[in-house]
């Protein structure tokens, strides 16, 4: 029997692409969706997705809750939880539309939610520690059920098929955003389920990555000791949980948490600063656990801007540019060309060596 | 005295033709094994006192000797093997417990061979150590879960670490247990690989004080040669509890090794036994242990990692989770094939468990308390080779010890005779004419050797993983696979079976 994600670990190539307007300017998914579609032979046809920021203005304080159902108990089951922890202003099908090789759905619908005051006090937590424990619960608990995104004003949609074909099956050319990221997967032996496409969420973080991390259960057994749990066995999902624990809960600077997974080598550090060698020296033994190793380059998405990343001596591909208050980062130059055919700078980024692109005015993630 | 029933255990076979007569086998026999018989000017050899320790094969110029098995056999039976009847001669003549050295050599299962490493093919690429970066570093040492930056620079300094080049250290072997050349070679090796070894619990010799940076200190139940320098001197303290080939027993030098040097170092007068008590007896439980790792870090003006040895024991990782809450900042855990320079045998061969399962039981439940991170985790007992530290470390260690390995390195045979103070090659003997024998540069560089060679190979499997930093692999379970256990162990191990 062919198993899913969660059930077993499978390894993937991939192709990044990210567009960000730093000034939040609202722009649709044609760009991004041609940006993915150049690099089709870089995906296999089982695994497709995006990530938009700012698509939902009109409930932008609410929660958006993206889900898969296998099934419609498994719809009953959730709702009857998120009825009880969350006040739910619309709950509706996500639209799609019929595209010939994207085949067997599952019910796929979005909630725009706040949590109850009442069981934030009972929990003791703030919203966002709120969320994350509830989307936990749901991905563990709840059989047949899949959280597929849970931020604010932004959202993600995969399925299995090539992201183009997906990015058509979500009308994504009807959404504006001022930040897109895609994905297209090339898993090695997988059946191809919708919840293991990319991108990987939680919060308003969302993670496209291109690679195979030979850190995964060091950094998954490390991760999961901070309550977090790994049901996917994905490298995108541990990837996104670990900045979640930096950024969020260890209030980590960003380019100390990024510090932490593409590490600087020790013979680097030995030539540093008193200061900064104890700082880099104090990284790599607290997070120790945190360094990414292997090959990956990624795209972190979150409402303030996009991070791209790649490990630390550059075993997969990633180029970024910028033309005017846009920025590009793709797996492949020409995917920025071929929606940027001039852009004002283009350079390949040392492995190691972050790009950010923050929003204007926007001092951290 | 009767007639003692016991037969030799070893023959010696000489090849007279090749014999030159030139009676260094009777010179280098500590045991007395080799005589010669002046009037028929022949070698003649007493089998019943050789202990198969190779010293004089090694040392013939003309490579006359050799040492056999006695093929001498008992009547076939599969419960009283020939082990089984000796040790009841030896007791009938004897009276006494027996003695034995070194780690415990029964055919239990090695589980270190029992599991087999990932390489990467195709969705990742291996890493080419001669060509990328590779780094073994590693910091022993307490770690904050949490590390509070502010305008790039840290807010609290690091609890003490330890530094390792390369993630294994010298075990405890203290100097009386060993010889002082032994020592010496252990702490030139450290210091010149950028590692640790560690005093045992024999007190630090005035001449060794140089190498205190590369130096774990420890203190056990007997104290011997503790005080508030010593405690300073090193890099690191270490409290043993237990130790692997001994749980539950403490340590017995013997009066007659505790000659100038090592009563001097020892602190304890000349020709007295220095006996270690079983238990510490200021620890008669995990929250007096808290007060004496806090006493040492108070002597030590909270500079020094405190590090607590225990022997794997069946309720291993309960014990740890303990020890890790009484403040310890690193853990070592001895398994049950760990070396002794004495131990009673039947202890030896039958207390204890697998570092293996220690090991993996530990970490498991240290994760599961969110507690990890606290300590680190040091394993130890028959670390034979390179691919041993890499699944160690795959299964959750830090870096490990090698207390064996490190005096095969520098010429042991592995005869377990250690107890007799006989030892031929200058290692387990306070004989200055033995000790000589052992030259601590020459042994020195081959410990060094040992090292760079070990490294270059973790370096070519981590490579293969597509790993480039320890880290990545410590507790990474995902890389080892199980090959011939049971599903049992493979859950007690946390990895999962070949071909899944």
């Amino acid at each position: 029997m062919l198993l899913y994600e969660g059930d077993i670990r499978i390894p993937s190539g991939c192709a990044i692409s990210g567009i960000i307007n730093r000034k939040g300017l609202l722009f649709s998914g044609d760009d991004i969706v041609k940006s993915i579609a150049l690099m089709h032979d870089r995906s296999n046809g089982l695994g497709g997705g995006f990530a938009a920021y700012g698509i939902y203005p009109e409930y932008k304080d609410l929660y958006a809750i993206h889900m898969f159902y296998n099934h419609e108990g498994a719809k009953d089951d959730v709702e009857l939880f998120l009825n009880q922890h969350f006040k739910i202003k619309l709950s509706e099908r996500i639209p799609t539309r019929k595209v010939p090789s994207i085949n067997d759905p599952p019910i796929i619908w979005r909630y725009f939610a706040s949590p109850r005051e009442d069981k934030l006090t009972e929990a003791g937590l703030d919203e966002s520690e709120f969320m994350v424990r509830c989307v936990m619960r749901i991905n563990s608990d709840f059989e047949g059920a899949f959280v597929v995104s849970s931020g604010k004003n932004m959202g993600a949609f995969k399925a299995v098929g090539y992201p183009e074909d997906v990015g058509d099956f979500y009308m994504l050319d009807t959404y504006r955003a001022y930040i897109w990221m895609a994905h297209g997967r090339f898993p090695t032996n997988t059946p191809g389920w919708w919840g293991g496409a990319h991108p990987f969420t939680l919060l308003d973080w969302s993670v496209v990555h291109n690679g195979e991390i030979s850190s995964y259960d060091a950094n998954r057994r490390w991760i999961e000791m901070f309550g977090y749990k790994c049901t996917l066995q994905t490298d995108t999902e541990v990837i996104t949980y670990m900045f979640d624990l930096l950024i969020r809960r260890h209030k980590l600077p960003l380019e100390v948490a990024l510090t932490a997974m593409a590490a600087p080598l020790w013979d680097e550090i030995e030539r540093m600063e008193p200061d900064q060698q104890e700082l880099m020296m104090s990284i790599r033994a607290v997070y120790s656990s945190a360094l990414i190793n292997g090959p990956f380059s990624i795209i972190l998405g979150c409402k303030n801007g996009i991070i791209a990343l790649n490990d630390r001596i550059k075993l997969r591909p990633l180029t970024a540019a910028t033309k005017g208050d846009f920025v590009f980062i793709a797996s492949e130059e020409s995917a920025i060309r071929t929606v940027c055919p001039t852009p004002d700078e283009v350079w390949t980024p040392m492995g190691g060596e972050p790009v950010i692109a923050l929003l204007e005015g926007v001092e951290n993630i | 005295m009767s007639l003692s029933l016991l037969t030799p255990e070893f023959i010696v076979e000489r090849n007279d033709e090749r014999c030159i007569r030139c009676q260094v086998c009777v010179r280098q026999c500590a045991n007395l094994v080799h005589t010669h018989d002046q009037e028929e000017d022949r070698i003649v050899a007493d089998d019943s006192k050789c202990v198969n320790c190779h010293r004089c094969v090694v040392l013939c110029p003309t490579r006359a000797l050799t040492i056999r098995r006695n093929p001498l056999e008992f009547k076939e039976n599969a419960l009283w093997t020939a082990s089984a009847i000796r040790e009841i001669y030896k007791q009938a003549e004897t009276g006494g417990i027996l003695l034995t050295g070194m780690g415990n050599d029964r055919p239990y299962p090695v589980y270190w061979d029992r599991m087999l490493l990932n390489a990467s093919q195709v969705t990742n690429p291996s890493i080419d150590p001669l060509r990328e970066p590779m780094e073994l570093k590693t910091m022993l040492g307490r770690k904050p879960e949490v590390l509070r930056v502010e305008d790039g620079k840290i807010k609290e300094k690091l609890p003490p670490q330890i530094n390792l080049e390369i993630p294994v250290m010298f075990s405890a072997m203290s100097f009386g247990s060993i010889s002082f050349n032994a020592c010496q070679a252990l702490a030139m090796a450290a210091s010149e690989v950028g590692i640790m070894y560690n005093t045992g619990e024999g007190g630090l010799h005035k001449d060794l004080r140089k190498y205190g940076k590369n130096t774990i200190v420890q203190v056990a139940s007997g104290r011997f040669g503790v005080d508030v320098d010593y405690l300073q001197a090193g890099a690191a303290i270490e409290i043993k509890i237990g130790q692997g080939a001994k749980p539950g027993i403490g340590g017995h030098l013997p009066g007659e090794k505790v000659m100038a040097e090592i009563s001097q170092t020892r602190m304890i007068p000349i020709g007295s036994d220095a006996i270690s008590p079983a238990p510490h007896h200021d620890i008669y439980s995990i929250e007096d242990l808290r007060q004496l790792i806090y006493s040492l870090k108070e002597a030590t003006d909270y500079q020094k990692p405190v590090s607590v040895k225990i022997a794997a024991v069946h309720n291993v990782a309960a014990i740890c989770s303990g020890i890790a809450r009484a403040g310890a900042d690193i853990i070592a855990i001895d398994g049950f094939r760990g070396g002794t320079g004495a131990a009673p045998l039947r202890i030896r061969d039958n207390v204890g468990i697998p570092i293996e399962f220690a090991l993996a039981a530990v970490d498991t439940r240290l994760r599961e308390e969110g507690i990890r991170n606290q300590v680190s985790l040091v394993c130890a007992g028959g670390i034979r080779n390179s691919a041993d530290v890499i699944k160690a470390i795959a299964l959750g260690a830090d870096a490990v010890y090698i207390g064996q390995a490190a005096l095969i390195a520098i010429g042991c045979h592995m005869c377990q005779k250690c107890y007799t103070g006989k030892c031929n090659w200058g290692i387990a003997t306070q004989d200055p004419n033995l000790v000589k024998r052992l030259n601590p540069e020459v042994a020195a560089r081959r410990l060094i050797n040992l090292l760079h060679a070990w490294a270059h190979e973790m370096k070519e499997m981590l490579g293969g993983m597509g790993i480039n930093a320890i880290e990545s692999l410590k507790g990474n379970r995902l890389m080892l696979r199980g090959i011939g256990l049971t599903s049992r162990e493979l859950d007690i191990l946390g990895i999962k079976a070949a071909g899944e």
